[in-house]
């Protein structure tokens, strides 16, 4: 199969998408003649023109506004935050309004937006331009979140959002898009809600998502050469929805669950499975839960130091070897 | 159900602006009575009044076609019922009720009418703009012929989305016009305490776009300019910042019955100044209404609002289920 960067994928769901619906724009901050801070729009503003892929003022709220609105009459917007760390300033039309305008006005209209942002660090651009907040948005019903952790799952994941009807955050990876992996070709589709086995395994179980897939399933060869330890990993693909019963079924067979999320890690996604985790299969459960996520302190510049704040293939194999041998 | 929508841009007609004054009776009365049933304890929650505005609503949605939209504020039952809404189903949605807009999910402050054009009452202050601009986009990218209308408050000019808005609708000349309903009061905080400009609409200049201020006590000279803002978008020329100076007779909400920022002296002098009154004035000197008349469609205005009453109280509560039902698509 051919091999295409995560970033050449995402715009490959772009192009089928805006090929086959003309009710598909794009929004966001250089997005059109730059091609998008991360290249991910590169060529598209030749290719469709100024009317559907449109450079906005820096206003991030209001970006996300004018999807909203624009959604409810009649198109499907895919909007584009430079970086997560800038959602800060969106947060009130994601969260108050097109995440609940659905339930909010009684059920009477959709809205079918789609907000992409890329998130993440290892790239030493320091405290506002590496973090993952993903957490915030799992916290605000009505909105659908998915993180895709390979190029197959970019396309495809994209390809779902922007046909599914209500609101969902995109959520991309800076280190993943220069990634390259096998995509298919053409039109497919990577439903909502269904985790992937990343990695079979029978001694423990890693849940992850985003680029920490990759980082799991490296860590969890090198605990089988040198240790024998199995470990599974499952790639999440959405958080909400989140396909606990995947999650269940592995944890249920291995009795050990490691947990590694990029974000900072009090209330983080981690948390929030963890729970779940303990609701629905406590009693098959070995040792305690464990996780690795991201220190609670701003993500610094500096490589030394932002290697000790994130989380690595090394503190994972760590985890996992404590959690395998409890 | 009478509307304020229009078909066609001559001046009004003596029927026309009978059918604004049956209109604003009909706001007047809507936030009069709800008022009375917060105090009755029959209507729980909160809710904002528009008592002593209903010219700026009613005369912005007079210059507006049916397939135009409207988004609004916190203080959005005129603008509904000025937009063609239903009485029936506004008084069911803050009275709880299933068959309400929003299914008595919504309450006073989030209502939508998308069957009308109206996209929305915002509990969040300037929440609506971002909102409405996009709706513009997407009328000018679809060549729709249609214009929106964001009405805002004073307080929202202090918020970010206000300039983001407004700058990009302006940048873009997109098919919108952005009436602030200046009542001098953002919540209890004086506009003088908050804002450099006396006027508003002297921020249109920030723009690049036509700024204008209008007595938005007076009906006509609300719809008069609300038209050439209205033309103006439509025709591509982009939008107008427009100003209805009016005032609010209630406090902010109906928790706000002190009123402790502002003097009697000041309610009464703006109570001489009401926009019922200046048009039945109006119409009266002109020799276009009686008093007989006048009375009559103010007992119209009741009568309509007490079957809205009943209408929501007969009409069935929400299911259990509809706590979380409709969360997605």
């Amino acid at each position: 199969m051919r091999k295409l960067s995560y970033a050449k994928a995402l715009r490959e769901a772009l192009c089928i998408e805006m090929d086959r619906d003309e009710r598909v724009i794009l929004l966001g901050e250089d997005i059109a003649a730059y091609g998008g801070s991360f290249k991910v729009t590169d060529g598209l503003l030749a290719q469709y023109g100024a009317e559907r892929v449109r450079d906005t003022p820096i206003s991030e709220n209001t970006i996300v506004g004018l999807a909203t609105g624009a959604a409810l009459m009649g198109l499907r917007p895919v909007a584009e935050i430079m970086f997560m760390d800038f959602i800060g300033l969106a947060v009130d039309q994601i969260v108050n309004h097109a995440a609940k305008f659905h339930y909010m006005y009684g059920g009477q209209k959709a809205v079918p937006i789609v907000v992409r942002t890329p998130a993440g660090g290892g790239r030493g651009y320091g405290p506002t331009h590496s973090q993952s907040l993903e957490a915030w948005f799992m916290h605000s019903p009505g909105l659908k979140v998915a993180c895709p952790a390979t190029p197959a799952d970019a396309k495809g994941l994209l390809l779902s959002a922007m046909r599914d009807d209500n609101p969902v955050l995109f959520v991309e990876n800076k280190l993943l898009y220069g990634v390259q992996d096998e995509v298919p070709e053409g039109d497919y589709t990577v439903p909502f809600g269904q985790a992937r086995i990343a990695r079979e395994g029978t001694d423990l179980t890693i849940v992850t998502y985003s680029r920490m897939v990759g980082e799991s399933v490296v860590a969890a060869d090198a605990l089988e050469q040198q240790h024998g330890i199995s470990a599974a990993v499952i790639d999440l693909r959405t958080l909400c929805p989140l396909d606990m019963d995947t999650v269940t079924e592995s944890v249920s067979a291995t009795g050990r669950c490691l947990i590694v999320a990029e974000d900072y890690q009090t209330a983080g996604v981690a948390a929030e499975i963890g729970f779940q985790v303990i609701e629905r299969a406590f009693e098959y459960l070995d040792a305690p839960l464990r996780r690795v996520c991201g220190l609670d302190v701003p993500i610094p510049c500096a490589r030394g130091l932002e290697e000790i704040v994130l989380p690595t293939r090394s503190r994972i194999a760590t985890a996992a070897f404590e959690l395998a041998t409890f | 159900m009478i509307s304020a929508a229009r078909t066609q841009s001559e001046p009004m007609s003596p029927e026309r602006r009978i059918d604004l004054l049956r209109l604003m009776l009909l706001a007047r009365r809507f936030d009069e009575r709800l008022m009375e049933l917060f105090g009755q304890g029959l209507i729980t929650g909160t809710a904002h009044a528009a008592c002593g505005q209903e010219a700026s609503a009613v005369g912005v949605c007079a210059a507006l076609r049916g397939t135009d939209q409207v988004a609004s504020t916190h203080r959005g039952h005129a603008h509904l019922l000025a937009k063609g809404g239903c009485p029936d189903r506004l008084m069911a949605e803050l009275f709880g009720k299933r068959t309400g807009y929003s299914k008595g999910r919504g309450g006073s402050q989030h209502v939508a009418a998308y069957e009308i054009g109206f996209l929305g009452s915002n509990g969040i202050t300037a929440g609506g703009l971002p909102i409405a601009t996009g709706a513009a986009l997407a009328a000018q990218h679809r060549g729709l012929d249609s214009v929106v209308v964001a009405f805002l408050g004073d307080g929202a000019v202090g918020q970010g989305a206000f300039h983001e808005a407004i700058n990009v609708g302006a940048a873009w000349k997109l098919p919108i016009v952005y009436v602030c309903e200046n009542n001098l009061y953002a919540m209890g905080t004086a506009v003088a305490n908050t804002s450099p400009v006396t006027d508003v609409a002297d921020r249109a200049a920030g723009y690049g776009i036509p700024g204008a201020v209008v007595d938005g006590q007076d009906v006509d000279a609300v719809y008069s300019s609300a038209s050439k803002a209205v033309e103006r978008a439509r025709s591509g020329d982009g939008p107008t910042l427009l100003e209805c100076k009016t005032y609010r007779y209630f406090g902010h909400s109906k928790g706000d019955a002190e009123r402790p920022y502002r003097s009697r002296d000041e309610e009464r002098w703006w109570e001489q100044r009401d926009p019922i009154r200046v048009l039945t004035g109006h119409l009266r000197g002109q020799g276009l209404l009686t008093e007989e008349q006048e009375t009559a469609l103010r007992e119209e205005a009741a009568e309509r609002i007490e079957r809205a009453v009943r209408f929501a109280m007969d009409s069935p509560k929400p299911e259990p289920a509809d706590a979380t039902s409709d969360l997605f698509a």
